[in-house]
């Protein structure tokens, strides 16, 4: 019988190892020594953050590399950078929201903002407002709706157009020239400035329904000219990721090409075309160029978007920044610009949490 | 209902590429052929042009002749969807649909078309093909369920059952046991000589066994070198393939002296 080897007491296969504190330890000591530098040069919170980061990671990658040896050093150097570049792609975005947030509650929960239009309110009510201290008149109920309803029609026109593009050049186009003129054309589209989509509207409708046509359809026409390109490469994208398989399946039992589509193709797909048509409106719901243009001011309730001029939340926080109700205190304006920004990214995130709802109630199911 | 088939003269082309050369051949009804050969002869491009499926890749065409019971294929005017409802098809790695239930899958070539038909009529035609599969008493209890969700062996069975629903008179199988294990394998061949009762069975596999023990006849196909045309070399009763073939190439293929 083999007698059992005892174990080693150090490794062969082990290398040097740092203990677990060190990260934490060099970090504290990164903090303290920043702060005493910045005591010296005078002191701002910013420059103490970035003078510790490069504190700690320097502590961090040279103490491993002393210790643990050079592959160690080079995975920290490399964490550190990664992590480093995610923090400062995060910091404008945690900027936003929480400034967002500081200024648009106040707004948001003032009584009759989301209930109320701006019909009516005027310079002298919101210098009463400021000089008695009562809440703030106003609100965006008009602005939304203009939004929500601009932006439905926009989808009403561009989603029949983007998914038949899409079945045109997935299922039927083989790839030829006419595909690849198309294809061509709607990057083009990706790429085009909003502004420009906007005058293509208002020059468009100017041409058949005379100068200075400014309504709500304007409006979703240049919307639509900015959403049918997204439309039209989400929709590709997961029409090109049906298996070939399923389609043949269909063809071997005698189904006809339009009803294989129809009936096999677009349902194995509809959870990603959902939720990238989703996207495309969360996409387009925030566009304020091509409305300015389009859809004109309105400080009322129009529902009907084929007369008239419309309000949407986008413009309606342009002009209470730029042309403030009551000239001589800013401040109520402000109050429902900010109040109407926060809206804003509500109803964006909504639809965010909208798609991926829709993409899972819409996956294939599974289970035994 | 079941059809024989004839081709005479057939090659099959992928744009200016012969791929299958001068095929004569006669496909019995109600009979097991099996086509054997090295991978890219062109065994499963020839079996795809029996029920003009071979279209659907873009530039693939044919030129010659394939009779069902007399009536040509390649004629025209002849709609490749109905001859397609008539040779049904079961491709090499089971491909149910992933959105719809087993019960829908069997469906699928009446639901897909829209044709109506009464609950109970349907109900009947679901059981008779499961069990023409050898699946229903796998699966009578869970017909909504997903048809992904069955193992790979139970959903070629209900691939088969999907074929069979549409009652063919021709079944092509394209290495349908290739994705499976022994278990399911040998089930699916128990089925193939049960189907062959009624249905004109054609099935590529690269199995020799397989040929040997489900087929009537058997065809073997080689290819003289890259690029070259595949080419039918001998086709004749599975024994005589076997034991007794004609051709020097067929023996060393399948005494496994090569491919």
């Amino acid at each position: 019988m083999a007698t059992l080897m005892t174990e080693r007491k150090r490794s062969a296969l082990t290398r040097g190892r740092l203990p677990k504190y060190t990260p934490y330890a060099i970090a504290v000591s990164a903090v303290i020594v920043a702060a005493a530098l910045m005591a010296l040069a005078g002191f701002n919170v910013f420059g103490w953050a970035f003078l510790a980061a490069v504190l700690f990671v320097v502590g961090n990658v040279s103490s491993s590399a002393i210790v643990e040896g050079r592959r160690k050093a080079t995975d920290k150097l490399a964490t550190s950078l990664v992590l480093g570049a995610f923090l400062v792609a995060l910091l404008p975005l945690i900027s936003v929201i929480w400034t967002v947030l500081v200024n648009g509650v106040p707004g948001l929960i003032t009584p009759g903002f989301l209930g109320s239009s701006m019909n009516g309110v005027t310079g002298a009510v919101d210098n009463a407002s400021v000089a008695n201290h009562t809440p703030v008149m106003g609100g965006v109920y008009h602005a939304l709706m203009g939004s929500v309803l601009i932006t439905l029609w926009a989808t009403l026109i561009s989603v029949p157009v983007g998914l038949l593009t899409a079945i045109y050049l997935v299922e039927y186009s083989d790839g030829n020239k006419f595909s690849k003129v198309i294809t061509f054309l709607v990057d083009v589209m990706t790429g085009i400035p909003s502004i420009v989509a906007g005058l293509f509207a208002a020059a468009f409708f100017a041409m058949i329904l005379g100068p200075g046509t400014k309504t709500g359809f304007v409006a979703a026409v240049a919307l639509s000219v900015l959403m049918i390109p997204v439309v039209v490469r989400s929709s590709e994208e997961m029409l090109k990721i049906v298996p070939n398989e399923l389609r043949e399946a269909a063809y071997a039992l005698g189904v006809r090409k339009w009803r294989t589509i129809m009936k096999v193709v677009i349902p194995t797909a509809i959870s990603g075309i959902a939720s990238g048509v989703t996207l495309a409106i969360a996409r387009v719901i925030g566009e304020t160029a091509p409305l300015l243009v389009t859809a004109g001011f309105a400080t009322t309730i129009n529902t009907n978007v084929f007369a008239g001029w419309m309000a949407s939340l986008p413009t309606f926080i342009y002009t209470q920044i730029m042309t403030p109700t009551s000239p001589s205190n800013p401040d109520p304006s402000t109050q429902r610009a900010w109040a109407a920004a926060l809206l804003l990214i509500i109803l964006v995130m909504l639809l965010n949490l909208g798609a991926r709802l829709v993409a899972r109630i819409f996956a294939p199911k599974t289970g035994r | 209902m079941s059809k024989r088939i004839d081709v005479s003269d057939l090659n099959v082309y992928y744009g200016d590429f012969l791929a299958v050369e001068d095929v004569n051949i006669t496909l019995d009804a109600k009979s097991v052929t099996a086509f054997i050969g090295p991978s890219g002869c062109g065994k499963s491009t020839f079996l795809r042009t029996l029920n003009r499926m071979h279209e659907v890749i873009p530039g693939a065409r044919v030129e010659g002749k394939v009779l069902l019971d007399g009536d040509n294929l390649y004629a025209d005017g002849v709609d490749p969807v109905t001859v397609r409802s008539q040779i049904g098809m079961v491709f090499q790695r089971p491909n149910p649909f992933p959105t719809m239930s087993i019960r829908d899958n069997v469906l699928a070539g009446v639901k897909l078309n829209s044709r109506r038909m009464p609950k109970s009529d349907a109900d009947a035609l679901v059981e008779k093909s499961l069990q023409g599969a050898n699946l229903w008493n796998e699966v009578k209890d869970r017909l909504d369920k997903p048809g992904s969700g069955l193992s790979g062996g139970q959903q070629q069975r209900l691939c088969i059952a999907r074929a069979i629903a549409v009652s063919p008179d021709v079944i092509l199988m394209d290495e349908p046991c290739s994705a499976l294990d022994p278990i399911s394998t040998l089930a699916i061949e128990d089925l193939i000589n049960e189907l062959k009762d009624e249905y004109t069975v054609v099935i590529v596999t690269h199995n020799m066994q397989q040929a040997a023990r489900v087929s009537d006849k058997t065809a073997f196909f080689n290819i003289a070198g890259t690029g070259k045309p595949g080419k039918l070399i001998e086709f004749a009763e599975t024994a005589t393939i076997f034991n007794n073939p004609g051709q020097k190439s067929t023996e060393d293929y399948v005494s496994g002296r090569f491919g």
